[in-house]
């Protein structure tokens, strides 16, 4: 067992580290009082080439192992979670699901400019009697000679509206529930498509998430993704992926705020020393620090397992349950160092506990994960 | 056009700690990064390149861990990579470094050689220079600003007061400031390639160099005691005197401080 990470890892992280600092934190307070989603950070991923990190050079990725993304999406998340929100979205499930189950003519068509950063991707599943039950879907898609046409709406859709290609999963046979579903790439432009309002969110308040609306949207027949029938494991496959993803984004929130923290106890003095000083803090941060480092490993673990097992359901499953639920306890108890000052704007910890939350419940509630995880414990 | 970037593996810090026993740099626990100039002349490099096309080779001397400096390098952009190396090179002064480094140049093709100003760790400004008259070549220093046309080079060079403007024939070299440009990141991809490249060696052995001007034994410069500087404080500036006012001022502050 190796505990090190390797030297182009390490470059990588720096890389990411310096990017972080330098170009999305000056900006993650501003993106998140104005609500503003910020796309002079995407034209930086487009320039930079981190549109498509895991992905093979023979489709314009970066040709990274799964690790070195998902600390990139834990180096962003440590100053901004909203901004690896949008990378998250567009990588994991928004890239994923073409590349492992489009034909060679979608991936020509599509997944070359999702790596590259020509367009940013989005994927929709979730509707308004959808969440967790996500098998409910009510869209429907019905083929008429060559094309579907798609009637419903989705709703909670992160990259919405900035997005140029949606996978979108509906119903082709309501018949057969699950094996009823099915999965499209759906182009910004196709008839009959369009957004909806954009929710007002407790975090992540840069990211845009809205409503997609399908009025007789017409998607052409080679738009259908994999085999009609097979959107729901299309579906809980992404899904898996995506899950490293936000267990990386929960992890890094949660050491952000921990570099903020002890940064803020060392300098606030409370009965004329520094608060670092009070065995309270010191043990505080001593419990918090290694929460944090122990969902480190697993998410790391995680994303080694997705490149080395066919399944890594149980291992994704961990690693977002523990980092998301160690992001919402870590956050809390840093506001609680912070006092009355950790309760106001002026100090980034209130956004990492706002953002914290998101964590335990998108990409499958902490519930789903514990349904996943008790599943292999009882097989 | 063929350019080759001098650069130096530097501890990330002005503050470097100095052993007060031996006089060398403590570099344990300090991470390490390429010299600021240095990046900046690479960037300066690499732009040449975008815009008019270059092959952009990275040289280091150093120990093999410098090897990740050059590897950052190769993930910035530049083609090749070489790292010279020996044990025979450690302990150098400017001089020996920089007839070191001469001699493995003389090894590569070049059109245009570009040095950073100087290394955060030594401060000496001297190895750019001192490679270029080890090579016989025309030396333009502290460049602001690079422009290359035909077999010509027009930089402007900062001065304590004024700016420069230089034009040399290639092949020159010149050394680059900070201030010369913001120096691109990574790309991921780029530290994926970087990785698979190979880094060519230059040892001893491969040099055309006497053994007198290299390594400690080629080095003339003896560190005799070195200390850190205590701060001073600011200085007054008195404006708005004509000459005979501000010799009067200055007379009585030497008289005051019992100068004169």
């Amino acid at each position: 067992m190796d505990f090190k990470l390797s030297a182009q890892q390490e470059m990588a992280r720096t890389l990411f580290r310096d990017f972080a600092e330098k170009e999305v934190k000056p900006l993650a307070q501003e993106i998140d009082e104005e609500e503003r989603f910020p796309t002079e950070t995407l034209e930086k991923f487009r320039k930079y080439k981190f549109m498509g990190i895991p992905y093979s050079k023979e489709w314009g990725g970066a040709g990274c192992d799964t690790l070195t993304y998902e600390i990139c999406l834990e180096e962003l998340s440590k100053v901004c979670a909203t901004t690896a929100t949008m990378l998250s979205a567009h990588t994991s499930l928004g890239t994923w699901p073409i590349l492992k189950y489009g034909t060679p003519e979608q991936k020509e068509k599509y997944v070359r400019k999702l790596c590259t950063g020509e367009y940013l991707g989005a994927f929709a599943l979730t509707e308004p009697n959808a969440g967790t039950d996500s098998s409910a879907q009510q869209t429907k898609a019905v083929l008429d000679g060559d094309h579907y046409v798609l009637n419903g709406n989705k709703i909670f859709i992160t990259n919405s509206g900035y997005a140029d290609t949606y996978v979108i999963f509906a119903m082709t046979n309501k018949s057969l529930g699950n094996h009823g579903i099915s999965a499209f790439i759906v182009e910004k432009n196709f008839p009959g498509f369009s957004v909806g309002k954009e929710e007002k969110k407790m975090g992540i308040r840069g990211s845009s998430t809205c409503e997609l609306i399908f009025e007789n949207c017409i998607v052409p027949k080679e738009n259908l993704l994999g085999q009609e029938g097979k959107g729901f494991s299309i579906a809980m496959a992404t899904l898996d992926n995506g899950r490293i993803g936000i267990a990386a984004q929960a992890l890094g929130i949660a050491e952000g705020a921990l570099d903020e923290t002890i940064k803020y106890v060392k300098q606030r003095k409370q009965f004329g020393r520094p608060l670092a000083k009070f065995q309270n803090t010191q043990f505080e941060i001593a419990d918090m620090v290694t929460k944090t480092k122990a969902a480190q490993l697993l998410m790391y673990r995680a994303a080694i397992a997705e490149d080395e097992k066919p399944r890594y359901s149980e291992e994704a499953a961990m690693a977002k349950l523990y980092c998301a639920s160690t992001a919402m306890d870590v956050t809390t108890r840093c506001l609680q160092l912070h006092g009355g000052y950790g309760y106001t704007r002026e100090y980034p910890i209130e956004r990492m506990m706002r953002d914290a939350k998101i964590t335990e419940i998108y990409e499958g509630t902490s519930e789903v994960q514990k349904m996943v995880i008790s599943k292999y414990a009882f097989k | 056009m063929n350019i080759v970037v001098c650069i130096k593996q530097v501890p990330n810090t002005n503050e470097v700690k100095i052993d007060p026993k031996t006089g060398t740099l403590i570099r344990e626990g300090v991470p390490s990064i390429i010299n600021p100039d240095d990046k900046a002349g690479l960037e300066a490099a690499l732009r040449l390149k975008d815009s008019q096309g270059a092959h952009v080779t990275v040289l280091t001397m150093g120990p093999p861990q410098a090897e990740t400096a050059l590897r950052e390098a190769l993930a910035m952009g530049a083609d090749e990579a070489v790292l010279v190396t020996d044990r025979a090179f450690g302990g150098a002064d400017t001089w020996a470094t920089a007839h070191t480094i001469a001699a493995a140049v003389e090894k590569l093709p070049y059109d245009l050689i570009i040095t950073g100003r100087q290394a955060i760790d030594g401060d000496t400004a001297q190895v750019g220079p001192q490679i270029a008259e080890n090579l016989n070549i025309p030396n333009i220093s502290y460049a602001e600003e690079i422009k290359v046309e035909g077999e010509y080079v027009t930089v402007k060079r900062q001065f304590e007061d004024r700016y420069h403007i230089l034009k040399a024939k290639m092949p020159c070299l010149i050394t680059a400031l900070s201030e010369l440009n913001t120096p691109r990141y990574m790309t991921p991809g780029g530290i994926v390639d970087a990785y698979q490249k190979e880094i060519k060696k230059i040892t001893r052995a491969d040099l055309d160099v006497a053994d007198g001007d290299i390594g400690l034994k080629g080095s003339p410069t003896r560190v005799v005691k070195t200390f850190t500087k205590s701060p001073k404080a600011a200085g007054t500036l008195v404006s708005n005197l004509n000459s005979q006012e501000a010799a009067d001022y200055i007379l009585e502050k030497l008289k005051e401080k019992f100068i004169i």
